[in-house]
């Protein structure tokens, strides 16, 4: 029995090891993945001559900053992206729990066939459709206008599913018992079906406004002006490379883009993490 | 009698409620899709003349455009490169993140951080990592004496560049799910496994990877999805270029509309990637939902 | 919520609009992009904010659209919902496309008097090539360029070449840079020019100097498999693949600047526009000269035009008169060319005095104006973003050594004559 004593210890000896060039491993793979953005820190906070030469004693400057604050209307941007970003998750919450509930609760004739239409939306989004969409936005008069990147994602097949998902789970008695204190079914509704889908709409809501914020194809293209444009067209205008724009200076205008969503994501990472994958298992 | 009247209530106001999503839904979804397929059979007005109805010619057109057929080429290498790549360096960072290591949080937040960015704001910081003679990463390679490539000009070497980057921008979020994916795998497994004498490596294999599955398929679904359809880093890094290396069936739609002023033949490329959501689609509903079900 | 605020937004200023009718000023909404480095639009919206001071009767929108292709995507949008501007800065080459949109009108329907008459001949005629077809005038020039030849002295001193004198021809021009290349010991390349972005426009300077125009007059044809043409595009590969001076595969347009200040490059070629940028930003002695030549000197023309737009009242079309009117008058034409190294699009802005002395100051200023006379259109033809894309590929599938530069051009012709195929007269 000398002889799996020796492969025990072996392999106990591997498994110390082991581990040890995993934590390497881990963290080389972390620093090459966090590297970029430090990069785009270390290029926003020098000036420009800079970009390319590494000095640890290279002058800090925020000048990049300002360039980049007074040569593009940032502050527009982010009221734009704002007003997006909130419009839309405010609107898929109303319109996808009155939906979600109809298809939880209601027995509405051909309800699953009704709700494989609305899943076809997971894969038919509107960025695919960028170009009829734009001619119905058009015809809308929605062209250049905040509800206009907006409207396309309200209905949110997505959003829809979630709830009906987290609604189908609560149980039918405590509907009954409101029900039997007189409430009708909108009381129903907000008394007891949405404060129990809370983590749902927390979860969803986080994915929805890191979506909302970050998109770009569809706000593209059918925003013309300053006055909606949302923040990642006004970046992707600013820095297309043709302008040729100062290197230091479209890091600092990239920082300032992202800074907020990535400031909350640094503070709530928890509830981030949380929320991606509540949304995405299903 | 009073019951079905109720019924016929409860119908009622059930599609009362989903109203404004069937609207909202019918308007941006179904209507476009229907309009693509139409539009797919016109021409568009010569001087101002209205569309010309011309059956499948549009198609006879895309079947003989070497650039579609580079294009979608291109697409589907930019599938195969990203998709395995992602995958394994996403479950490589959940397995790292989910044992013991120093540090954890950290590296779990650097993993997950490219995900937070906009493609426009990761494609901006990677031009400066591309750029060649001046860009970061041929000065590295140059301190080496190599002379490193043209990384977006060379047609050759481009598309790898643009699935680099988006790589890096997408494992993080896939990491997340094998890493709830690895929390839910009772620990009472492994040590058993290591009872037995199982090594760490056959382990993963035969018990860890087959019970990982199910996360694998939703992953791929989700990473299919988005080759189709994030195309922004190509504003910032390629425009498509050298000579259509880098374009995506996508972006190209986005070219003919906007640029060419085609709208139809726009229309005619969207059905080819709406017929490949389709197979996506299918795949999911007919494949993975036997597994993870939807009632 | 936020769907409803732009709404009322516009609600609220319909409504004041109508109150104030009587003193409220004209408004007039205009596109215009940027397309080389330095902060251009603080310039537009510093010229603008000096219009509406000196004419409070009339109020200016000035939208910075991106760059010229992003600027007619954005202009024929906004037409399309029903919200046309009354004027914008576009591509001069875009002419065919906004006739064929049927979005523009022409400037000789908006002049009234003999005095704006004359100012229709007052620009520059070569500038006025473009913005011109059977015999009206379309394109007033704003923000127009030449491309020119800018060289490091101090590299020219350091391989042992004169630092005064650039390359008059191709074959210096080679000659020149292999030898910067082998002096500095691989470190620096001779010269480059930009291949992404516009590559149509530097390969119609490589044919002109050929001798060879690329289009015809009316833009029904073009001509790019001719021999001239490949004879151009041979040479441009031979930069890199024969002479080992300019760097193989592609060159990024908007990073090439830098290329330049960070001295990885010698010599570069590119838009004028981007002078006063260079100037700036330069820790070392440049200068700028006419592109070198083989047959005959050549560049052709590109940058901006105004162009006016159909849907206008009489009065905003009055008012979009007297702001183009403004805008390129010599004392602005001249600020706007010191500002950017754009040129001063009329002989007179050339005569002002701050002009005059910024130009005696500073000499590279006057380049772009001196190889006016050796100018031609750039290219424009109908469907003119397949055309000048077919263009694009060859030029890059030859550089990149996919092609040979005659397949490539072949093919580039079987494109555009495809695309052309409707429109030959």
């Amino acid at each position: 029995m000398t002889a799996p004593d020796t492969a025990a210890v072996t392999s106990r000896r591997i498994a110390l090891r082991l581990p040890r060039l995993e934590t390497v491993a881990a963290w080389l793979l972390a620093i090459v993945w966090i590297f970029p953005l430090l990069y785009a820190v270390w290029a926003a906070f020098h000036p420009s001559a800079f970009m390319v030469r590494f000095d640890l004693l290279a002058p800090l400057t925020l000048e990049n900053f300002t360039d980049a604050w007074n040569q593009a209307p940032f502050a527009r941007y982010y009221l734009n992206t704002f007003l997006l970003v909130t419009g839309i998750v405010a609107g898929q919450f109303v319109v996808c729990t009155l939906a979600g509930f109809a298809f939880a609760r209601f027995p509405i004739p051909g309800r699953d066939v009704l709700f494989m239409l609305v899943l076809i939306q997971l894969f038919v989004f509107p960025e695919v459709l960028i170009v009829e969409n734009y001619r119905i936005a058009s015809a809308l008069g929605l062209v250049d206008t905040i509800a206009g990147i907006g409207l396309p994602y309200v209905a949110s097949a997505f959003g829809i599913f979630l709830l009906r998902q987290t609604f189908k789970t609560i149980p039918r008695e405590l509907e009954e018992a409101a029900r039997v204190e007189g409430c009708g079914w909108m009381a129903v509704l907000l008394k007891v079906y949405v404060p129990l889908a809370k983590p749902t709409y927390l979860a969803y809501g986080l994915v929805s406004i890191s979506h909302h914020w970050n998109n770009f194809l569809w706000p593209l293209v059918v925003t013309n002006s300053v006055e909606s444009r949302p923040l990642t067209v006004g970046l992707g205008i600013f820095s297309a490379p043709e302008t040729g724009v100062n290197w230091a200076t479209i890091s600092a205008a990239t920082l300032l883009s992202i800074a907020p969503l990535l400031v909350a994501f640094l503070l709530f990472q928890r509830q981030f993490v949380q929320s991606f994958l509540r949304a995405g298992i299903r | 009698m009073a019951n079905r009247a109720s019924d016929r209530r409860l119908q009622i106001y059930g599609a009362l409620l989903l109203l404004p999503a069937a609207v909202l839904l019918g308007t941006f979804a179904y209507l476009p899709t229907v309009a693509t397929l139409v539009n797919s059979l016109f021409l568009p007005g010569f001087r101002g003349a209205p569309p010309e109805f011309v059956g499948l010619e549009n198609y006879a057109l895309l079947i003989e455009d070497r650039t579609f057929w580079q294009v979608a080429r291109n697409n589907l290498l930019y599938a195969l490169g990203t998709i395995p790549t992602a995958i394994a360096l996403a479950l490589g960072m959940a397995l790292f993140v989910n044992g013991r290591l120093p540090g954890r949080g950290l590296v779990r937040m650097a993993y997950f951080t490219p995900t937070v960015l906009p493609m426009i704001a990761a494609a901006n910081i990677w031009m400066f990592f591309y750029a060649p003679q001046i860009g970061l990463f041929n000065k590295l390679l140059g301190t080496l004496g190599i002379a490193g490539p043209n990384w977006l000009g060379d047609p050759a070497v481009a598309l790898t560049s643009v699935i680099v980057m988006t790589v890096w921008k997408e494992a993080g979020f896939f990491m997340i799910f094998y890493l709830a994916a690895l929390q839910s795998i009772p620990p009472e497994l492994e040590e058993a496994a290591s009872l037995e004498g199982t090594g760490r490596w056959s382990f993963f294999w035969r018990v860890t990877f087959p019970l990982l599955m199910p996360t694998t398929l939703f992953v791929l679904i989700n990473a299919l999805i988005n080759a189709v359809r994030v195309v922004d880093h190509l504003f910032i890094l390629t425009k498509g270029g050298p000579n259509n290396a880098t374009n995506l069936l996508l972006y190209y739609v986005y070219e003919n509309a906007f640029s060419f002023f085609d709208r139809t033949y726009a229309a005619t490329i969207t059905v080819v990637i709406l017929l490949v959501l389709a197979v996506v689609a299918t795949i999911k509903f007919r494949v993975l939902d036997r597994r993870t079900h939807y009632q | 919520m936020s769907a409803r605020l732009p709404y009322a937004l516009a609600l609220a200023g319909l409504l004041s609009a109508g109150q104030a009718s009587a003193q409220a000023p004209v408004e007039l909404t205009m596109y215009y992009p940027v397309a080389v480095g330095g902060a251009l639009t603080e310039v537009i919206d510093g010229l603008v904010a000096d219009f509406e001071t000196e004419h409070p009767d009339i109020a200016v929108d000035a939208i910075y659209a991106g760059n010229y292709d992003d600027t007619r995507v954005r202009a024929m949008s906004a037409v399309e919902a029903g919200d046309a501007p009354q004027l914008s800065v576009m591509f001069s080459i875009d002419l065919y496309e906004l006739l064929e949109q049927d979005v523009i009108v022409a400037f000789d329907e908006a002049v009234e008097t003999d005095e704006e008459r004359e100012w229709l001949d007052s620009f520059y005629p070569a500038l006025m090539e473009n913005g011109r077809l059977d015999g009206a005038t379309y394109g007033i020039p704003f923000q127009r360029s030449t491309i020119v030849f800018y060289w490091n002295k101090d590299a020219f001193t350091a391989a042992g070449l004169d630092p005064e004198t650039p390359p008059e021809t191709w074959a210096e021009m080679a000659e020149m840079a292999a030898t910067i290349r082998e002096a500095s010991g691989g470190e620096q390349w001779g010269v480059m020019v930009p291949s992404t972005g516009y590559p149509y426009w530097m390969f119609q300077a490589f044919a002109f100097q050929n001798g060879h125009r690329l289009m015809s007059e009316d833009g029904t044809e073009v001509y790019f498999d001719d021999p001239a043409a490949i004879e151009a595009l041979e040479y441009w590969v031979s930069l890199a693949d024969e002479h080992g001076a300019m760097p193989g595969g592609t060159i990024e347009w908007g990073t090439l600047r830098q290329n330049f200040i960070e001295q990885s490059t010698a010599m570069m070629w590119h838009s004028t526009g981007n002078l006063t940028a260079v100037k700036n930003e330069a820790g070392f002695d440049f200068g700028v000269a006419m592109l070198p030549m083989n047959t005959q000197r050549g560049s052709p023309t590109g940058g901006g035009n105004f162009y006016l737009f159909k849907d206008a009242t009489a009065e905003e079309r009055r008012a979009a008169m007297t702001f183009i009117r403004w805008m390129t008058a010599p004392e602005r034409a001249a600020t706007w060319s010191i500002e950017t190294g754009y040129m001063g699009v009329s002989p007179a802005a050339y005569e002002t005095e701050a002009l005059r002395d910024y130009v005696a100051e500073f000499p590279p200023a006057a380049v772009a104006r001196d190889q006016l006379e050796h100018a031609t259109a750039e290219l424009a033809t109908y469907q003119g973003g397949r055309v000048r894309r077919a263009l694009d590929n060859a030029v890059q599938a030859a550089l990149t050594g996919q092609m040979t530069p005659e397949a490539a051009l072949q093919q580039a012709q079987r494109e555009a004559d495809a695309a052309l195929r409707r429109y030959a007269r």
